[in-house]
């Protein structure tokens, strides 16, 4: 029962300050420690509710608990991250968006073609790609590279898509511009296209950051070596060692951030005079 | 439209190529192989029908899987059996009955909380970061525990799948439905202010109509990404029944065949649902004079 008031306590406390903070002018500090507040809350509550209504750690293990297996095991976690977020989700990201930012400029030269593959790879793009995960194992083994081959085939197609509409967007003033300086088409190209692409280039590559993780670790149901995050959920929550997975959703949540955070910083450096960007400290 | 058709088909039929050339690729060392044990010389024309044919190729041949569709499809109907186990049709409705309960359990959350984060500032600011927060945590990659935990209380069959479906189709529907709510202008809200609007009518009457051309954006996303959620939750359920099962028994024993003509199946699932949203979304907007 203490548990429980405990809990109910904390939330009112944290919606509280919550509320005023909002109300107060936004500053970087308000808009920073208003959803850490609310985080912080989340995660009590679920520590008080575990504990207050005895709910078996088999189902839901309390957060101090998850905390405890991530400290203890680090060196599993950091082996299953070197095979299944950098070996297997990194190298398919870079190959996939390399590949398809080629292609994309390849098509741009030729409009038959981008009337042609731009519907078919929109049609592509809602499939459920991740059906693709048990063939690609089957062909090129248990081994991260089967994984960073089912990444490759999911982040392609956003890519090329939002790629080939960046280029498209330039203004037919801008490249009149352009010709009047005489500005043949590779320049054109690297002083206006891609320039101009860079927003949506980046909305692609924000999208294929969340799709690399979770292609490479649901890859890894499909038959793995014994190690990587995908396999050891798996065998895990066959073992019922519930916060050893918790655990490993833990790191997942870590990089899936951190990788689009990445991004996010990165492309606030380049498309720093868009307009979505401007006006932002 | 006549003008993208050539291109498409154009495409469409490279693809085509593409296929029979890789099959006959990556299917050639064990056709190589068997007739090399047979003692026999395998010379082009006999090798090309030789790895069109196989059994269980590395990669089949399309008319393969599509001889594969129709035997589990149109003849079952023909036969009468349109819905026993073995029919693709059978395992579509499974797939596409979570698919359907998680995409309206996603929308009316994403909606619900939509409306919450453009009336409350407090919510606004703390709970919008981590909506975002919360798709970059690879939910597919713990889909199996959802899965096994909620049969461990006694929860099974469609519900946990559609939980799943649920948490991947939210998302666009609270990022849509909030730029959508948004989209009235200063102007126009001034004039409901004017016109002494109360809150309800001003969400009524102004916002919720502004908001539409948004949600059925990402309602189409939304939907394709619940129907993955969905097939990724039979996974883990031990290959029973629906699209995911047949992928990950097709898996196990090797029926190549039978991993593509689901896919092929999930495919035109995914592209039939994602249409149908499209045609209500040129109905409804028509008749609101938005399109």
């Amino acid at each position: 029962m203490g548990w429980l008031i405990l809990g109910a306590t904390v939330w009112a406390l944290g919606w509280w300050i919550n509320s005023r903070l909002s109300h107060r002018p936004k500053t970087r500090l308000t808009s920073l420690l208003v959803p850490l507040i609310f985080g912080l809350t989340l995660i009590t509550i679920w520590e008080s509710l575990v504990r207050g209504l005895d709910i078996s750690p088999i189902l839901l293990p309390p957060p101090t608990a998850i905390a405890a297996t991530f400290a203890k095991s680090t060196d599993i976690l950091w082996q299953d991250f070197v095979q299944t977020a950098l070996k297997g989700a990194l190298s398919g990201f870079i190959i996939g968006c390399g590949a398809a930012f080629l292609i994309a400029v390849a098509i741009d030269r030729f409009p038959f073609l981008q009337r042609g593959l731009l519907p078919v790879g929109n049609f592509v793009a809602a499939l459920p790609i991740i059906g693709m995960a048990p063939i690609l194992v089957m062909w090129f083994g248990f081994d991260w590279q089967s994984k960073a081959a089912v990444v490759v085939v999911m982040v392609f197609f956003p890519m090329l898509v939002n790629t080939v509409q960046g280029l498209q967007d330039t203004d037919a003033m801008q490249r009149d511009l352009m010709r009047t300086y005489a500005a043949g088409y590779w320049k054109t190209l690297l002083k206006l296209r891609l320039p101009a692409a860079m927003p949506f280039v980046f909305n692609g590559l924000k999208i294929a950051t969340t799709l690399a993780l979770i292609g490479a670790i649901v890859a890894e149901f499909f038959g793995s070596p014994i190690k990587g995050m995908g396999f050891r959920i798996s065998t895990s929550v066959g073992q019922l060692a519930l916060d050893l997975v918790w655990a490993e959703i833990v790191v997942a949540a870590i990089v899936g951030s951190g990788f689009y955070g990445a991004m996010a910083l990165i492309e606030k450096a380049v498309t720093f005079w868009h307009p979505s960007q401007r006006g932002r400290t | 439209m006549m003008r993208n058709l050539v291109p498409i088909l154009t495409v469409v039929a490279t693809l085509f190529v593409l296929w029979y050339g890789a099959a006959v690729a990556l299917n050639a060392p064990w056709a190589r192989d068997q007739a090399a044990r047979a003692g026999q010389e395998l010379g082009f024309g006999a090798l090309v029908v030789q790895t069109w044919t196989q059994d269980k190729p590395k990669l089949p041949a399309p008319h393969q899987v599509a001889a594969e569709i129709w035997k589990t499809t149109g003849k079952m109907v023909l036969a009468g059996r349109g819905f026993s186990k073995r029919s693709l049709f059978y395992h579509s409705w499974i797939t596409f009955s979570a698919t359907a309960l998680g995409f309206l359990l996603g929308t009316a959350l994403g909606v619900a909380l939509a409306i919450g984060i453009v009336y409350n500032r407090t919510m606004d600011m703390s709970v919008m970061p981590w909506v975002i927060a919360s798709q970059t945590i690879p939910i597919l990659a713990i889909a199996p525990m959802i899965i096994v935990v909620l049969n461990a209380v006694g929860i099974s069959g469609l519900l946990p799948k559609a939980m799943i479906s649920m948490y991947l189709s939210f998302f666009p529907v609270v990022v849509g439905m909030v730029k959508g709510l948004r989209s009235p202008g200063a102007m126009q809200l001034d004039q409901m202010r004017t016109w002494n609007a109360s809150a309800s009518q001003t969400f009524w009457r102004l916002r919720l109509p502004s908001s539409m051309p948004y949600l059925f954006t990402s309602l189409k996303v939304g939907m394709a990404a619940s129907l993955v959620g969905a097939i990724v939750g039979e996974l883990p359920t031990g290959a029973v029944a629906g699209l995911g099962a047949r992928l990950l028994a097709g898996s196990y024993y090797g029926q190549t065949i039978q991993i593509w003509s689901a896919l092929i199946m999930a495919a035109t699932l995914a592209a039939a649902l994602v249409g149908i949203i499209g045609l209500i979304q040129r109905v409804t907007l028509k008749r609101m004079g938005m399109a």
